[in-house]
């Protein structure tokens, strides 16, 4: 991980996005305390917590397999964190049963208590695993890609159901996610991993918005890119001027973004850019139009209203609603990966 | 509710919580080598001493001797009869278990282990009950002057009782993971059964059939309680190489009878060092079973 | 051209059809063979047993000498699975968790008691063990008599077993998942707490397994043991001994009794491995 610098406020709810091998788990687990930072710091309310030891940093961490011991039974989990506790500051017996049942209770697991995790569906662990967590009374709570082993109907649900938890306990919590939908939906913040490197913190409209990177706006929805050239202030695709400021690009070769959505059918003579109709296909709305670029090599789908008579094979100009440029040298592979329909 | 902050700095540095204290990993090195070293290497190095202990013409006068060159001309001859035995009894049985299903499967391959479980001198003691004077077909027999016990057939029988499940047992399990697929392929593209078996099957199964059969074959040649059983110990007749080593410690010859457990150790020695080679080089293609015996 | 037909069949058939041949030749071979070299032998002995009857049986195993050797076996046994079980775990943890030189040859030399035939691991055993040994002079200066007693029995016996509990542990300790160590750090657990709590349990199954392995191996053992053993009637007389001494003095009845005992002892350590098995994965989802 590089120049990773990183502030979350009390009782956030933050999303580590990224994809596999961004090191976003990494970062979890500097966190955690179970990877040591090369160099850096971690600081717990301003207190230095990187050498403090995994046990001593009261962080509940559920991990993506959860990590259920399979030979306690489903109080024993829960009740672990109470029950390896000095004696000096272990709560009695009595106090650890109330507490577990209690944790039960609230993760809607009551009553499964003498159970043993193998005897349990994907989404009831994970509560467990949570329960587990929350019984050390952590200062932080970290998941490890939270929904990643579930199948999509329970994931929804446990989204939801996340949200809830935090709302209730107020914990910090991180998550890691690949997942876009999910951080966007869940998070205050999300902060967008690369190779090891923070692309952007923010707020979901301020990544969908104004992404900070070709790899944001890439990475977090579709997105769309053209290879342009800026010569003098003015960024010219193909024969075609695209009326985008340049943000002060020096000439040469750029990249332009923009959402499907941002490209319309615009009136004759006003466009952007032109394409010709490869298919039309009628809509409740009205019709959706595959288009073909000049000087692009994929093809658009672009919906517009009847109006827009538009003919098979004949010719259309596209006007932008919204884009934004970037230069194109910088990290040219992560777009090519990226765009696209 | 917590404020969590990362920043650069000066470099942190800890023990991974998954690594055990420098104290502990070296009291429990030093424990595990110092048992294996007394209780597995020391047996082993004596062998090779005490051989050795009367300079290197006493330990080879012992290959000299007729009764020890009889004893290893028919340790080989008694390999050379069983392994070759359960060898195509072993191909059989995994060909049948693992590309047919049928009813009674799983206890047809408990079956199959069952010598293992037996102690080898029980092994004998059933060809007693079988062959010997007394036993079923002993009287009858000895009517028709065939000698079973206390003679060859009885050692080769004992023998290839006590190597039984090896090479099925490598077999069995690797040719079940490799499942069916590529022999009806084969089939349907008009090779006959016999030709699937050598140019799909065997190619698959080989390294599994030679770690089965290199264990078959040091069990063979090493077998002591079962062969003494029924060998009879008739010198020069029906002593195989570790019956002659009984013999020759028994009469307090030390250097004759480690000379001849020289080339037992190191048959173990070959066995063991082919053995971690095949395990190392062609794991894949070994059954991913737990290896015994 | 000729066009696919399907033939009903109302036959019921041992096998489901298919196209690989030759069911027939090797399953026939496998039953006729596994027949006549192991069952049919087996049975025999059953047969004989079977004479004898239980209260035969009772009889040859209430003989003094019979019940001294039957005890030795088993308590013998016993004790050396014991110390397997101990230091077994101890080795398999080392080799697996621990890089350190030479630890793929003492890996490769783990299974050396498979390999070694019997016969050579007695009288090595006896020759190191004997009172001018290399461990048996040292420990005969403090009055300690290992070789010709029944500490000889249970040297040879630890030699024996020690690979079934190591190779029966060794995959589960590299299978445990290292997330259950971190979590429990995270709970709040020391190491010595994941240790005990969390890293051991999971081996349990593993270790009683190992543990009656060795134990039934144990019970069957007469190479390694009858050269260290010494062999005294009544003290340190092993029962697969006393079988050949029977069989010595042409008595068979006497023989099949002690093997029968034998079987059953083993069969039932056995048995106990399967049960182990089917309720730990019944409980914890695997083994």
């Amino acid at each position: 991980m590089r120049d990773v610098s990183l502030d979350i406020q009390p009782g956030e709810l933050v999303a580590l996005l990224g994809p596999s091998g961004s090191g976003k788990t990494t970062l979890l687990r500097v966190i955690a305390g179970l990877n040591s930072p090369d160099r850096g710091r971690v600081l717990f309310d301003g207190e230095n917590a990187t050498n403090l030891p995994v046990q001593d940093r009261h962080v509940g961490m559920v991990f993506q397999n959860y990590a259920l011991f399979k030979h306690m039974t489903v109080a024993d989990n829960v009740g672990y964190g109470l029950r390896v506790r000095s004696r000096r500051t272990r709560p009695s017996r009595p106090a650890i049963k109330a507490r577990v049942a209690e944790l039960l209770q609230f993760v809607q697991l009551d009553g499964l208590g003498d159970r043993f995790p193998a005897q349990l569906s994907g989404g009831q662990r994970q509560r467990v695993a949570l329960a587990r967590a929350l019984a050390i009374e952590p200062r932080v709570l970290l998941l490890d890609e939270p929904f990643g082993a579930l199948d999509a109907r329970v994931r929804k649900d446990l989204r939801r159901w996340l949200r809830d938890i935090h709302k209730q306990t107020g914990l910090t919590t991180v998550f890691v996610t690949h997942d876009q939908d999910e951080a966007m939906e869940l998070a205050d913040r999300v902060v967008v991993l690369n190779e090891g490197r923070i692309e952007q913190i923010g707020t979901p409209e301020e990544l969908y918005d104004r992404p900070a990177s070709p790899f944001v706006i890439s990475f977090v929805g579709e997105a769309v890119a053209l290879p342009v050239t800026i010569a003098d202030g003015h960024v010219k695709f193909g024969g075609h001027e695209l009326h985008i400021d340049t943000h002060g690009l020096r000439s040469g070769p750029a990249r332009v973004f923009f959402r499907p959505a941002d490209i319309a059918v615009a009136a004759e003579g006003d466009g952007d850019l032109e394409g010709r109709v490869e298919s039309l296909r009628r809509t409740p709305a009205g019709v959706r139009a595959t288009i073909a670029i000049d000087g692009y090599d994929q093809t658009l789908e672009i919906d517009s209203p009847l109006e827009h008579s538009a003919s098979l094979g004949g010719r259309v100009p596209l006007s932008l609603a919204k884009a934004r440029i970037f230069p194109a040298d910088e990290r040219d592979a992560y777009v090519d990966a990226g765009d696209g329909i | 509710m917590s404020e969590i902050a990362i920043a650069g700095g000066r470099r942190a540095k800890y023990r991974p919580v998954t690594e055990d204290s420098p104290l502990a990993r070296y009291a429990l090195i030093a424990t595990a080598v110092l048992f294996l070293a007394l209780f597995l290497l020391a047996p082993l190095a004596i062998v090779f001493f005490e051989a050795f202990s009367k300079g290197l013409d006493a330990f080879l006068s012992v290959f000299h001797d007729p009764d020890a060159l009889a004893a290893i001309r028919l340790t080989l001859l008694v390999a050379a009869l069983a392994v070759p035995a359960n060898l195509v009894f072993g191909l059989a049985a995994s060909w049948s278990i693992a590309k047919f299903s049928f009813p009674g499967k799983s206890v047809l391959i408990t079956l199959i282990d069952l010598p293992f479980s037996v102690s080898p001198v029980v092994a004998g003691l059933v060809y007693v009950l079988v062959f010997g004077g007394q036993g079923l077909f002993g009287a009858w027999l000895a009517e028709h002057g065939v000698r079973i016990i206390f003679a060859v057939p009885g050692i080769v029988l004992a023998t290839i009782f006590v190597t039984f499940p090896f090479v099925a047992r490598e077999l069995i399990p690797l040719m079940q993971e490799q499942g069916k697929v590529e022999e009806e392929a084969a089939l349907t593209l008009g090779a006959s059964g016999f030709r699937t078996f050598l140019t799909v099957t065997l190619p698959n199964i080989k390294w599994g059939l030679l770690y089965g059969v290199l264990l078959c074959n040091a069990r063979a040649m090493g077998e002591f309680g079962a062969v003494s059983v029924v060998s009879g110990h008739i010198r020069g007749l029906t002593n195989t190489i570790p019956l002659q080593v009984e013999i020759l410690y028994n009469e307090y010859n030390n250097v004759a009878a480690f000379a001849l457990a020289v080339l037992l150790a190191g048959l173990a020695l070959v066995t063991l060092g082919l053995k971690t080679f095949l395990e190392w080089r062609h794991a894949d293609e070994l059954s991913g079973r737990a290896r015994r015996h | 051209m000729t066009s696919p037909v399907l033939v009903g069949k109302n036959a019921r058939r041992f096998t489901a059809p298919g196209v690989i041949p030759g069911f027939g030749l090797t399953f026939g071979y496998t039953l006729i063979y596994l027949g006549l070299i192991v069952l049919f032998p087996l049975a025999t002995l059953i047969w004989w047993a079977s004479g004898l009857g239980l209260s035969g049986l009772c009889a040859i195993a209430a003989e003094p000498r019979v019940a001294a050797a039957l005890r030795t076996t088993f308590f013998i046994s016993f004790a050396a699975a014991i110390v397997d079980l101990f230091f077994g775990l101890i080795v398999a943890w080392a080799l697996t968790r621990y890089d350190f030189a030479g630890r793929r040859l003492l890996d490769a030399f783990v299974d050396l008691p498979f390999a070694l035939p019997t016969a050579v691991a007695g009288i090595s055993l006896a020759a190191l063990y004997s009172p001018n040994g290399w461990f048996g002079a040292p420990l005969a200066d403090y009055d300690i008599k290992i070789a010709f007693t029944r500490w000889g029995i249970l040297v040879a016996l630890i030699f024996i077993g020690l690979p079934f509990v190591v190779r029966t542990v060794q995959p589960i300790i590299s299978e445990l998942e290292v997330e259950l160590e971190e979590a429990s750090a995270t709970l709040g657990a020391g190491r010595a707490q994941t240790v005990l709590h969390v890293m051991l349990p999971p081996l349990a199954p593993a270790l009683l397994t190992g543990f009656a392995l060795a134990f039934a191996r144990s019970i069957g053992e007469y190479g390694s043991v009858i050269f260290i053993a010494g062999n005294i009637a009544y003290v340190s007389e092993i029962a697969p001994l006393l079988i050949v001494v029977k069989l010595e003095q042409y008595d068979v009845a006497g023989a099949t009794g002690i093997a029968t005992i034998m079987l059953a002892i083993s069969f039932a350590a056995l048995l106990l491995i399967n049960l182990v098995q089917a309720w730990s994965r019944r409980r914890f989802g695997h083994v």
